[in-house]
């Protein structure tokens, strides 16, 4: 990981990590490299540091999630901060209160960082102005998940030691993705070339704007690919008439062998979970250690949480 | 009340193909008795009360087609008495009002109770449009016969479009017999469906769901097809896309007879203004790309765009404090819509008299009101306007209960000066 050395000095200007879009090359090297010295101490048998010892992190999910929550949970926790965990989704919001509400009785309580997940894209940028700590956003509406992305990175720096110059295959359900917008706007910034493969009707509009090609056929957009990141297809996406069936999906768009074949023998497989294993991945191209990085990601992920809490917790 | 003698006045009406310097005498009963170059100093009686207005711009008071008071059901947002002060500080002397309030405006009870409050709260002159159907529910039809014998000279669902093809057509076949203004704001709900603004490149860096310009193109078309077999009285509220003035285009070429409007939002911003998730604009139609923005003004020099509105719409501010998605529709503008219309003088956009044209005689011709001229015997409702003062908009300083602007900060050139209704001094400016 020599490329990420010589960033180490660098300083984080912002306080609040509200997407990739906002961050700059050198800012996303900093978080990997402070990421990067994680990975050992997670696989250590004594995990627990007090680098945020006496900081309180409050984690503010309006949405369900399981995965995202417990991976910001254990990283607080493994940073030594008091967590605190809202599931926002059958408490007083439900109640009328406004998000700026709800922000404004958090904020009271002098939090040093307050982790947010919410359905409405910019909720995160809301929020950051009005509270008095850091934000960092674990995903809004269909804009960004920036620490999704990270990880990302982080996982394949950790695999290919670099991401300028591959080529990255992001496929399925752009049009709803918030990880696949904030994967194309970091491997795009790190020098990847990018291919999205979907149907028309999972595209975004002006998606081609975002410096990627398009490919409706899956094989085309496989080829030559060190990289093939598969993103969920939501079940309800039947229902809005935006495909004709699963079986239909599976068949052009699911990842299957006979087109996994048309990517670079070394390429790796990932995907930001939940899997709907027969609906957008073959099963066992999903557990194949050899190409299947998926749980991987995840133990990353911890890693790469550690690090944007140790930079932004710092930052107020 | 006396009669007043204004002179030394740029005056332009466009109705009269007048732009010249000279005066105006309004009569004892407020009515414009005399107006033109022969109008000066010279030629007028020593003892009477002589404004001078040091060549300032005097045009009949501007008449907004598309203004949302609070009254009944949202007072809290803006009320007659606040409306009134707010567009006479922007030199409108004449609103048509949209039926979207609570209760709907859609039944002649209403319109008294409107009528009334409308006259004991307000100095300008409001002309209530009732709704195309009950409750704006899109499904049966309002009695324009009754309504307007009640003295409505307009019919709309306001926010709301007739999504209905069926109800739509008989709605304009039984218009066409009764001489009613038929007013559509076009948007299929459909296509439109958790749209938040314009779909495009904006909306997917900011992870808004967008509203396609199919959504009003569509529904133009449709009710073009229905007024060739249908013929009345039809207006587009407002259109915010290339796509659709192409449809217009065609349909004027065709020689169908209707006339359309368009935001001075869609004509002085566009989606990049939006920003980091700013709610004042989030606006239905929505802005759209710069493209878009210029076609539209292109569409009012050539005359496929015949009036420009304020579509002014107060929304108090917690409504606005929310997330993109769940913050209100809408942006206030009427006293801010002839300085923002000047914009696209100064900056050679369009001509002075087109830009007033479409703010005073074509809405009053498309109404068939009596307003929006300096015809003699007509109201003297006037606005006298300094069209170089340069000045910034702060909401502290407006007048309107709500201060939703779209346009904060932004510096503007032309400030109105004096408001007259009925030949009286409404508003003058400190």
């Amino acid at each position: 990981m020599a490329v990420i050395k010589k960033f180490e000095a660098v300083k984080i200007s912002q306080s609040h990590l509200l997407g990739i879009q906002d961050i700059s090359v050198s800012e996303v090297f900093c978080i990997l490299n402070e990421a990067k010295a994680f990975i050992k101490l997670n696989k250590s048998t004594s995990k627990k540091t007090d680098i945020l010892r006496g900081k309180t992190q409050i984690n503010l999910f309006f949405e369900p999630s399981t995965r995202t929550q417990s991976s910001f949970e254990l990283a607080g926790k493994r940073l030594g901060a008091d967590v605190m965990s809202m599931n926002i989704v059958n408490s007083a919001i439900k109640k009328g209160e406004t998000l700026i509400d709800t922000a404004m009785t958090l904020n009271a309580m002098h939090p040093d960082v307050i982790v947010v997940r919410h359905q409405d894209s910019g909720a995160p940028n809301l929020l950051s102005q009005k509270v008095n700590c850091s934000v960092i956003n674990a995903g809004d509406g269909r804009r960004e998940h920036p620490t999704q992305a990270l990880l990302d990175a982080l996982t394949i720096i950790n695999r290919k030691g670099k991401i300028e110059g591959l080529k990255i295959a992001i496929c399925g359900d752009i049009l709803h993705s918030r990880v696949a917008r904030s994967n194309i706007y970091l491997m795009n910034m790190l020098g990847a070339e990018i291919n999205v493969v979907a149907p028309k009707t999972l595209l975004p509009h002006s998606v081609e704007r975002l410096g990627v090609n398009v490919f409706a056929e899956m094989k085309k957009g496989l080829d030559n690919c060190d990289i093939v990141m598969m993103l969920r297809l939501q079940n309800e996406r039947m229902q809005g008439s935006f495909l004709p069936s699963a079986r239909e999906y599976y068949e052009y768009f699911g990842l299957t062998p006979d087109k996994m074949i048309l990517a670079k023998k070394d390429a790796l497989i990932m995907h930001p979970g939940p899997m709907n294993r027969g609906v957008e991945i073959d099963t066992n191209l999903a557990d194949d250690i050899n190409k299947s990085v998926i749980r991987e990601q995840v133990e990353l992920g911890v890693a790469v949480r550690m690090a944007c809490l140790k930079i932004y917790c710092k930052k107020t | 009340m006396k009669e007043k003698y204004l002179i030394n006045a740029r005056i332009i009406d466009p109705n009269n193909q007048m732009d010249e310097i000279g005066g105006l005498i309004i009569d004892v009963n407020g009515k414009i008795q005399a107006v033109g170059k022969n109008v000066s100093n010279g030629n007028l009686p020593t003892e009477a009360e002589k404004i001078d207005l040091e060549k300032q711009v005097l045009i009949p008071g501007v008449v907004d087609m598309r203004v949302f008071v609070g009254e009944p059901g949202y007072e809290y947002k803006e009320n007659f008495r606040t409306l009134s002060n707010a567009a006479l500080s922007g030199g409108v002397t004449s609103v048509v009002s949209m039926p979207n309030t609570s209760p709907v405006i859609d039944n002649v009870s209403m319109v008294d109770f409107l009528k009334r409050r409308g006259r004991d709260k307000s100095k300008i002159n409001i002309f209530p449009a009732a709704s195309l159907t009950r409750n704006t529910e899109g499904t049966q039809m309002t009695e324009f016969g009754l309504l307007r014998r009640k003295g409505i000279i307009a019919f709309t669902d306001g926010l709301k479009t007739v999504q209905d093809p069926q109800v739509m057509t008989r709605i304009m076949n039984y218009a066409g017999e009764s001489d009613a203004l038929i007013m559509q704001h076009a948007e299929d709900n459909i296509l439109s469906a958790g749209g938040l603004i314009n779909e495009g490149e904006i909306s997917t860096r900011l992870g808004l769901k967008g509203i396609p310009f199919l959504a009003e193109k569509i529904i133009v078309e449709r009710d073009l097809s229905i007024l060739e077999e249908y013929q009345c009285k039809y207006h587009i509220s407002q259109i915010s896309s290339e796509k659709t003035i192409s449809v217009i285009k065609r349909a004027k070429e065709e020689g169908k007879v209707f006339s359309t409007g368009v935001s001075i939002n869609n004509l002085s911003l566009n989606e990049n203004d939006i920003g980091d998730f700013k709610t004042f604009l989030k606006l239905s139609p929505p802005l759209r790309t710069e493209e878009d923005r210029l076609s539209l003004i292109n569409a009012i020099s050539e005359g496929l765009i015949e009036v420009i509105v304020s579509d002014h719409k107060p929304e108090d501010e917690e409504s606005k404090r929310l997330t993109f998605a769940k913050a209100a529709t809408g942006a206030t503008g009427i006293e801010t819509l002839l300085p923002l219309a000047l914009e696209l003088f100064h900056n050679d956009s369009l001509k002075l008299n087109t830009i007033i044209a479409s703010i005073t005689s074509n809405p009053a011709k498309i109404l068939g009101i009596d307003k929006g001229s300096l015809q003699i015997g007509a109201d003297a409702d006037l606005c006298v306007v300094d069209i170089n003062k340069p000045w910034v908009v702060n909401k502290d300083n407006l007048l309107s209960k709500s201060k939703n602007t779209p346009i904060e900060d932004r510096k503007l050139q032309g400030q109105i000066i004096k408001t007259f209704i009925k030949g009286e001094i409404a508003f003058a400016r400190a």
